[in-house]
């Protein structure tokens, strides 16, 4: 549906938004951007809108070079961050809007109108005008003034953010929802990975202008490419360290915290500087594991988040001198009882399992 | 405790001196030329009374109620010229000018006039469109006219000329400040729904603009319905505006209470203008987000 090919972005002569970006959208996926701000991520969807022009590059829409069309002569529509709604417009006609070049008459403008404002369950609010309207609801006025017109595609750019946690949540399952019933193609941008993680059928996760992976949320967090995709996505305690040994059965990494046994990987040399990662709720306690003899690590606790179902402790480990920062995730379902809850202060042995950690070459995917 | 009563006091004072002000030099003076309105002339003086005979004049006599219309004529013509004028100005200023300093130097080139003498602004017209001025020395310089012409000085072009140079800042201001506060994702939101620029104008910016085409029309209106230096220097003969026919009145024709009638007319012309545009623009209606 949506081909991006070699796409740079340069503003104002010197600032390089964009950095050769090339990407495939499939017609009906749902395909997230996700990024920290400054990432090309907003750049990259205004040029899908047609907002702005790529200083180099070309972008096909459903086949058809888009690269210079205005977007009034596009066939997608955005759903904007604070909505953009037309203050002198009430919510029926800020729908109606986008309908009137089309030249329609008028009863069937109205059902449109009315069947859009259905979907979203506004349907009472039409003669309202857009400040008479809470957060969530000019939200979904948004969302059916940009889905009246039957885009092939919709922009939505960082559609949540402006919602309090819970309504955030109550979208994102109507976000979904529309999407798997129209089958449209959605392409949103979002800088908070959870949203991404939960919506998306693929994350781009951009930094610096650049794509650095492409991937369903699942590759993305049990397989980031890079160091800086594994801390992005969840959380993941970074080590560096250095290969000792490498064969075709082993890979041993000596690191702050301590000698580390991974998968063997034929692709790193002995030698190698390397950045272990490992997720806070792959660690589980030494006495619970079944092979506890190698990757154990003594820690101690420093603080403890609860979050309800997990809790999330903040330890020290390695040398006592310069210890270093590691999270461990204790999860309730594993231990139903409540019992091994340890105690700030105290001491845990915790296990490292090696096919639950990632291996970064250092140098390569910084 | 003390400081507590110090403090109210000196709270009351800073507003007791603002409120003597207006009551002193505005609701007083005010009140005093609305009672004039009711005496009556006798010539060579005036006599107390209360009779609505001065008000009855300024309608049946013919020479007042062509000067009101005149001046009426006159000022629409201002605000249409200077709407003209500042509204495609503001619009470049707002949506073409990309960088903020130029946009800022622009603006405040627009308004600096203002602290100049109001009366040096309009003098130089005279100069301009004089026999003797530049407009005159030019056309015969470059060949288009013989000798010099008296056609531009001393009519009703000289002075929505002069009132429109003079009053357009009042114009361009609100209107800028109307058109800087939408919000340029409205202008990408209709692109977006398949709008084309000439119908986002129509649809979009004009609308969100009236707020402010409407202060400004107001404010050159009023101000150019009660000009009075512009008829005097450049507006000849037939030029008289209501206020001339105010200064008159006080001055050489001596008829304070038809002057005070007159003013009164004036005061409550303005005030329904600015009643109306006020109700012709309800702030919620526009109000953004």
């Amino acid at each position: 549906m949506i081909e991006i090919s070699n796409v740079t972005r340069v503003f104002s002569g010197s600032v390089l938004a964009l950095d050769n970006v090339s990407l495939t959208i499939a017609a009906g996926e749902f395909v997230t951007l996700l990024g920290p701000s400054g990432c090309g991520k907003t750049t990259l969807l205004r040029l899908l809108a047609g907002f702005d022009a790529p200083t180099k590059g070309s972008i096909l829409l459903a086949g058809a070079d888009v690269t210079n069309v205005p977007p009034y002569d596009r066939d997608v529509n955005m759903v904007f961050q604070d909505y953009a709604l037309f203050p002198h417009l009430s919510v029926g006609r800020n729908v109606a809007f986008g309908l009137e070049r089309l030249k329609w008459p008028k009863a069937r403008v109205a059902v449109a109108v009315r069947e859009a404002l259905d979907m979203v369950e506004l349907s009472d609010k039409i003669d309202r005008m857009p400040h008479e309207l809470s957060g969530g609801q000019r939200q979904r006025v948004a969302l059916a003034r940009a889905l009246v017109r039957g885009p092939k595609v919709l922009l939505l750019d960082e559609p949540l953010s402006a919602l309090d946690a819970g309504l955030r949540e109550a979208m994102q399952v109507e976000l979904k929802r529309l999407h798997q019933k129209l089958g449209i193609t959605f392409v949103m941008v979002t800088h908070d990975q959870t949203e991404a993680l939960a919506m998306s059928d693929r994350i781009v996760l951009m930094r610096n202008g650049r794509v650095e992976q492409v991937g369903s949320p699942d590759d993305l967090y049990n397989a980031p490419a890079s160091a800086y995709v594994a801390s992005f996505i969840g959380t993941t305690n970074l080590f560096d360290g250095t290969v000792a040994e490498s064969s075709p059965t082993a890979l041993v990494v000596d690191t702050a915290a301590g000698r580390l046994h991974c998968s063997a990987r034929v692709d790193i040399e002995r030698g190698a500087a390397v950045r272990i990662g490992v997720r806070p709720e792959h660690l589980r306690l030494a006495e619970q594991a079944g092979d506890a003899s190698r990757n154990t690590l003594s820690c101690r606790i420093e603080d403890a988040l609860f979050h309800g179902s997990l809790t999330r402790y903040r330890c020290a480990t390695g040398p006592e001198a310069r210890p270093e920062q590691l999270y461990w995730d204790w999860q309730k379902s594993a231990h139903p009882d409540g019992t091994n809850r340890p105690a700030k202060g105290s001491t845990v042995q915790l296990h490292a399992p090696p096919a639950d950690m990632f291996v970064f070459v250092q140098g390569a995917a910084a | 405790m003390k400081t507590d009563t110090l403090q109210r006091r000196l709270v009351a004072l800073t507003f007791l001196l603002p409120l003597l002000w207006i009551l002193g030099f505005m609701l007083l003076p005010y009140s005093i030329i609305l009672v004039f309105s009711f005496w009556q002339q006798e010539y060579p003086s005036f006599v107390p009374d209360f009779q609505i005979g001065n008000y009855v004049k300024l309608f049946v006599e013919p020479q007042f109620v062509t000067v009101i219309l005149s001046s009426a004529f006159t000022a629409t013509m201002v605000s249409v010229a200077a709407l003209i004028l500042a509204f495609p100005f503001a619009y470049y200023l707002v949506f073409k000018v990309k960088s903020a300093r130029v946009r800022m130097a622009i603006y405040i080139a627009v308004i600096a006039p203002l602290w100049v003498s109001y009366l040096l602004r309009a003098y130089t017209w005279k100069t301009i469109l004089g026999s003797e001025g530049i407009l005159n020395s030019a056309l015969v310089w470059s060949g288009l006219l013989d000798g010099p012409t008296d056609v531009f000085l001393y009519n009703r072009f000289a002075m929505v000329l002069t009132m429109t140079y003079i009053f357009i800042p009042f114009m361009v201001m609100p209107i800028y400040t109307a058109l800087e506060k939408i919000p340029r994702n409205l202008i990408e939101a209709s692109a977006d729904l398949g709008v084309r620029p000439l119908a986002t104008f129509a649809r979009v910016i004009w609308p969100l603009a009236i707020p402010g085409v409407l202060a400004g029309a107001t404010f050159t209106f009023c101000l150019s319905l009660g000009d009075f230096i512009a008829p005097i220097l450049v507006g000849g003969a037939n030029g008289m505006m209501i206020a001339n026919l105010i200064t008159s009145q006080f001055g050489t024709a001596l008829n304070w209470p038809l002057g005070s009638a007159l003013s009164m007319f004036l005061l409550f012309i303005v005030l329904i203008i600015i009643e109306l545009s006020n109700r012709a623009a309800p702030a919620d209606r526009i109000a953004l987000g």
